[in-house]
Parts: structure tokens; C-alpha cells; sequence
């Protein structure tokens, strides 16, 4: 397998200057981490470039993961489609016309399997972008882990597993929030006995952002999401030190260049102040932020789409220089649908012209010491202070968004920033100002309209080989241990290894847990 | 002085994204229209019966899944049977040129494609029901 632009890197300008690994005081690696959590940043390790992707049925996005590795694409990451971020099976009547479109369908443990074939999962690390049915794609990547034989403790790669934010921003949930966060803490510990490499959450940013929230927001619920996750695992009986080093963190890179950068100084020095004073860790792996960023999909314009190439570029440069772990580049092409092959690898290349070409990696920190970046930094902090303060007020994460705290300040947000870009007080080129007539087309990936069908058919000759028994005692033997309170993971694995369906597993979950409905305020 | 604008806005199919919708729902309501939300994950026979409860003369669909071509002609049928053809349909939503050209032929009265201003879409349901009525 090629790595593509992870050789060293050039320490020296082109004109020959030597460059130090950082510059000023205090130096990145030493708390609050505002200036990075390693000494030598990308010296050490570039960011790992995972391409979000997905698409159709799992034999066609395996092809897809398999041209991306040999491009030198480092890890994984996997984009569901809504049937399975739903949990929901092909064939079932709310899955009607989704099936494949905004990702990959995986049904059941079979579907994992092909997704997987010929990718070593002791090699390729992998991301998975799933909340509500979490536990249970996590159940079936490392029941294909056991099939490769592969063993738990070399698994790598990251669950998203955040259903705070699905309330907050995303919606897609499936239980009501107490049982929901029980399910992450099931994962949590289950990850931190067995699976101690993997990050068993990534508390997430992105979505927030994406439903139109400000970066301060986006911080600040982020940050009280993760202080949430903590107390949960903490009641749950687990030492802070045991599980928080593996805490990741997911951020949007959107167009406001300093300001993005200054939000992930102040998200690190926040996050190292949190779990010292308020939590009292003791690991300074625990103290540290880790996060991978994406660019701002929402920034992509349907006009004009060559410039999102542009967009996109700026936005990943301002990832880099706040020090993110990994990141994902969007594609031009995606205000339309998902990437196409073309447009997905200039997205890749993107990562790879900052990495070896622009001399940016070279030194940690860049901007630390900018006059502006660190007032932006403060202040950015102070304002996400302010709404932690707050939300502690009112008793927590879960009580804010019963009350619609997070989910109308964002609507408020959003609602004066497309304003501000009706009254041309904000400029999007190609929308509301150098508009062009005739701009031409660009070709765009089209989902085959089998892959729906074929799902079902799959499905329908699984159903008829597997044995129903072991299926029904599996299930029965989850929710017993649902309504317990003992720890649901085991049991979800049973169930996965039996080649329960994805529906099946969500479904028998609500049986016990019942559904949620939000309250929809304009 | 003319009666309020009756608008339902609805989130059909699984998709959660309703940035959209919302600031839709909200610039409606600020240009002096009625809105009603009905909320995320609605089935076509759902949003059907919200517009016939709450007597609406406009339904606006936003769809960014790419489900519209499973979900709009099945919402268009539901208004025929129901008798209900006179009720303005708009969708707004990720919806290629060529799905747009294929929602117009089934009845839906305008698509608004990423980047449609607010203004034009305000404008557009005020002449619409205006003509209609």
C-alpha cells in the first residue's frame, strides 16, 4: 500500500533558511496545549487524510476504498446511508427511495463483510459515522475483525457515537436521550476493557456548525456534550484516566480563516482546563484534544461549483495551522451530490499540495504569537465559557435540549447569517455577487437505482439461511439485558454474529427503550 | 385586507437536515404568511393530512436526501385522490436540473435549487396563490 505524502518533512524554506519545529513560548506539547498537543507536531505524525465516503451497496463502495488506499489515502471513514443511520432495514417502508443514496446500506454483518474484503483492519484504520445504531455497526466491524482474525486490541480508527449533538443538530435519533446515553456509555466501557486503541466516540462539532451555528456555538456545545459523555462514564464506575485519553473530537473548518483557527486553540486550551480542574484527571493524555475537522459542507455553493475547490483549500489550510489530527477535504461537486471519483481525488490532492508542497507543516503553530489570532483565541474562549455557564445553569446537556436551548439558538443563528447573505452584508462569490449566466455543467456521480433492489434481495436470501432461533434468542437475550441495565454490547454482538439485521437489533433495542419525537420550534 | 397565506412546511423521508426548512418556514412567517412545521421524518399521507387539517393553500417540501423522486409523485398522487390538486406544491431541496424538469411534469408548481433567495421564494408563493385564488 502506497502512503502517498506522509514522507518527512522539508525543514528548510526554499531558499535554504532551517526552520525550528516552533517558534516563541510557551512551545506546543506543554498544558493548556493551546499551541498543539505534540512538541513537534507534523514533524512527528502528518495528519491522517480520510476521504468521508460511501455510496451504493457495500461491493461498490469497497472498490471505492480500495482506489482511495492506493491514491495514499492513510485511513478510512465511512459514510452510512439514512436507512442504516436510522436503523432501519432495505424494504421497510421508511426506507423507501434512501437506500444507498447518501451512503452505504449495511444490513447486517454479511454487508460488513463485503464492505471489509481484502481491507486488514489490523492496517487501515477505520472511522465510522454512525450515532444512534452505534453499537451496533460496531458490533459487526469487529465481529469482521474476528472473521479476519484480527484481535480487538489492534483494532484502530474512530465512532462517532455522539447522540447529543443528533438532538442538538443532526436528528437523527432513535431513542429518547437518558436510554440513548446509556447506550454510549455501553460502548464506552465496553471500547475501554476491549478495545483500547479505538475511540469509542467522537464528540462532534461538525453537525452543529453544518445546521447553522456560529463557531463559538459550535465549541461551546461540543465542549458541554464531551463534559456530559465524562460524567456519564464516571457514574458508570470507570477511572477518568481510563477512558478520557481516548475521547476524540470532530470540528467543522468553515470559511472564517482566523476565527476557525483561533476555535480550535481555545477548544484545546478549554478541554486540558476541563478535565484537570473539573474533573480531575491526572494522565495528560487525558488533558489533550484530539479532533479531526472536515471542511464546511454547507459553504459549498451549487453555483459555480469549481470554486468550492478554492473554498475547500482555505478552509483544510486552516485546519493545518490549528493542528488537527485528521481531516477530510470535500469535494467541488458535492452541493450537487455525492463526489465522483475525479472530484473526490482533487479533493486528496488538496491535502497532499498542503502537506508537501506549501512548507505549512513544517512548524507548529504558526500563527501562535499573531496579535489578532491570540485576542481571537481569548475571546473566542470567553464567549464559549459563557454558554457552558449556562447550560450548567440549567442542569446539564440533556435538560438544555429538552428546553430547546442548543437547537434555537443555532435555528437564530442561521436564520441571521442567511439574512446577512440576502441583504449582500455577506458576500458569496457566484450567489450573490460575480453571478455568471450559462456556467455549464459538471458531471455528477449517479447512484445506480439497483443497488436498492439489490439490498432487498439480499436481505430477503439472508433471512431464509440464517437460523431464525438463534436470531430470536439472541434478541430476547438483548433486551433482557436492556431492561437490566447490564451492559448491552455482548449481547448486541450475539445478535450481530447471528446475522441480525440492523433493523432488527434498533428495533428490539425500542421495544424497550420506546422512540423520541422532538419538539420542532421555528 | 387579504386573508394570511396558509403555508405547510414538511421534512418528508429520514433526513434530519433542517437548516433549511426552518429558515424557509421562518421567512414565510416574516413576510406575513401562516406557516405551519410539521417536524422531521413525515410520510406523504402524513404531510396530505397536516394540509387538509390545517387547510393550507401552499405545501413547501424540502428534500436534501435525494428521496424526492420516490417521495414527490407519491405526495402529488395523495392530493389528487384526496381532491386537493388545487393546493400549491413547491419543493426546495438538492434537486438536479433534470429530476426539477420531471417534478414540474407531475404538477409541482417551482423547485428552488441551492442559492434561491429568500425574497424570490416569498414572491413566488404570494403571485402563485395570488393567480390561484
Amino acid at each position: 500500500m502506497k502512503r502517498g505524502a506522509t514522507e518527512s518533512i522539508v525543514a528548510r524554506t526554499l531558499s535554504d533558511i532551517p526552520l525550528e519545529s516552533h517558534y516563541g513560548t510557551p512551545a506546543p506539547g506543554e498544558f493548556p496545549y493551546t499551541r498543539g498537543i505534540h512538541p513537534a507536531m507534523y514533524r512527528g505524525k502528518l495528519w491522517t487524510m480520510r476521504q468521508f465516503s460511501g455510496f451504493a451497496t457495500p461491493e461498490e463502495t469497497n472498490r471505492r476504498y480500495r482506489y482511495l488506499l492506493e491514491q495514499g489515502q492513510t485511513g478510512l471513514s465511512v459514510a452510512f446511508d439514512l436507512p442504516t443511520l436510522m436503523g432501519c432495514d432495505p424494504g421497510d417502508d421508511m426506507a423507501l427511495g434512501e437506500v444507498g443514496k447518501c451512503g452505504v446500506s449495511i444490513a447486517s454483518l454479511a454487508d460488513m463483510e463485503a464492505l471489509f474484503e481484502q481491507i486488514p483492519l489490523d492496517r487501515v484504520s477505520v472511522s465510522m459515522t454512525i450515532n444512534s445504531p452505534a453499537p451496533v455497526i460496531f458490533a459487526m466491524y469487529l465481529a469482521v475483525a474476528e472473521k479476519q482474525g484480527v484481535r480487538y486490541e489492534q483494532l484502530n480508527g474512530t465512532l462517532q457515537n455522539d447522540i447529543l449533538k443528533e438532538y442538538i443538530a443532526q436528528k437523527e435519533f432513535l431513542y429518547p436521550p437518558r436510554p440513548s446515553m446509556r447506550l454510549v456509555t455501553d460502548v464506552i466501557e465496553f471500547a475501554t476493557r476491549h478495545v483500547p486503541k479505538y475511540n469509542p466516540i467522537s464528540i462532534s462539532g461538525y453537525h452543529i456548525r453544518e445546521a447553522g451555528s456560529t463557531a463559538v456555538q459550535e465549541l461551546a456545545f461540543t465542549l458541554r456534550d464531551g463534559i456530559e459523555y465524562v460524567e456519564w462514564a464516571l457514574e458508570r464506575g470507570l477511572s477518568v484516566d481510563g477512558f478520557a485519553p481516548r475521547l476524540s473530537f470532530f470540528f467543522n473548518a468553515h470559511n472564517d480563516f482566523f476565527e476557525e483557527i483561533a476555535k480550535y486553540r481555545a477548544a484545546r486550551r478549554m478541554w486540558a482546563h476541563i478535565m484537570r480542574g473539573r474533573f480531575n484527571a491526572w494522565d495528560e493524555r487525558s488533558w489533550k484534544l484530539r479532533f479531526h475537522a472536515q471542511t464546511a459542507g454547507c459553504s459549498l455553493t451549487w453555483q459555480q461549483p469549481y470554486n468550492n475547490l478554492v473554498r475547500t483549500a482555505l478552509q483544510a489550510l486552516a485546519a493545518v495551522m490549528g493542528g488537527t489530527q485528521s481531516l477530510h477535504t470535500n469535494s467541488l461537486d458535492e452541493a450537487y451530490a455525492l463526489p465522483s471519483e475525479q472530484a473526490v481525488t482533487l479533493a486528496l490532492r488538496t491535502q497532499q499540495i498542503i502537506a508537501a508542497e506549501s512548507g505549512v507543516p513544517a512548524v507548529a503553530d504558526p500563527l501562535g504569537g499573531s496579535h489578532l489570532v491570540e485576542a481571537l483565541t481569548d475571546e473566542v474562549e470567553n464567549r464559549a465559557q459563557d454558554y457552558i455557564r449556562r447550560i450548567d445553569e440549567m442542569g446539564g446537556m440533556i435538560p438544555a435540549i429538552e428546553r430547546n436551548f442548543p437547537q434555537s439558538e443555532i435555528a437564530e443563528a442561521s436564520y441571521r447569517y442567511q439574512r446577512s447573505v440576502e441583504e449582500q452584508e455577506r458576500v458569496i462569490v457566484g450567489v450573490n455577487r460575480f453571478v455568471q449566466e450559462d456556467e455549464g455543467h459538471i458531471e455528477i456521480l449517479q447512484i445506480d437505482q439497483q443497488a436498492e433492489q439489490a439490498q432487498i434481495g439480499k436481505l430477503r436470501r439472508l433471512r431464509e439461511t440464517r437460523s431464525s432461533e438463534r436470531v430470536e434468542q439472541a434478541l430476547a437475550a438483548l433486551r433482557k439485558a436492556a431492561e437490566s441495565g447490564e451492559n448491552t454490547m455482548p449481547h448486541i454482538l450475539d445478535a450481530v454474529r447471528a446475522y441480525a439485521t440492523t433493523g432488527e437489533i434498533c428495533r428490539a433495542l425500542a421495544q424497550v427503550f420506546g422512540t423520541w419525537q422532538e419538539r420542532s420550534a421555528l | 385586507m387579504d386573508p394570511k397565506i396558509r403555508v405547510l412546511v414538511a421534512k418528508p423521508g429520514l433526513d434530519g437536515h433542517d437548516r433549511g426548512a426552518k429558515i424557509i418556514a421562518r421567512a414565510l412567517r416574516d413576510a406575513g404568511m401562516e406557516v405551519i412545521y410539521t417536524g422531521l421524518r413525515q410520510t406523504p399521507e402524513m404531510i396530505v393530512n397536516a394540509a387538509l387539517q390545517e387547510d393550507v393553500q401552499v405545501i413547501g417540501l424540502s428534500i436534501l436526501s435525494g428521496a424526492h423522486g420516490a417521495i414527490v409523485p407519491r405526495v402529488m398522487e395523495l392530493l389528487r385522490e384526496k381532491k386537493m390538486d388545487d393546493v400549491l406544491v413547491v419543493v426546495g431541496g438538492i434537486i438536479p436540473d433534470d429530476d426539477a424538469v420531471e417534478l414540474k411534469n407531475l404538477g409541482v408548481a417551482a423547485v428552488f435549487q441551492p442559492g434561491a433567495a429568500l425574497d424570490e421564494i416569498v414572491r413566488f408563493v404570494r403571485r402563485a396563490v395570488g393567480t390561484a385564488a
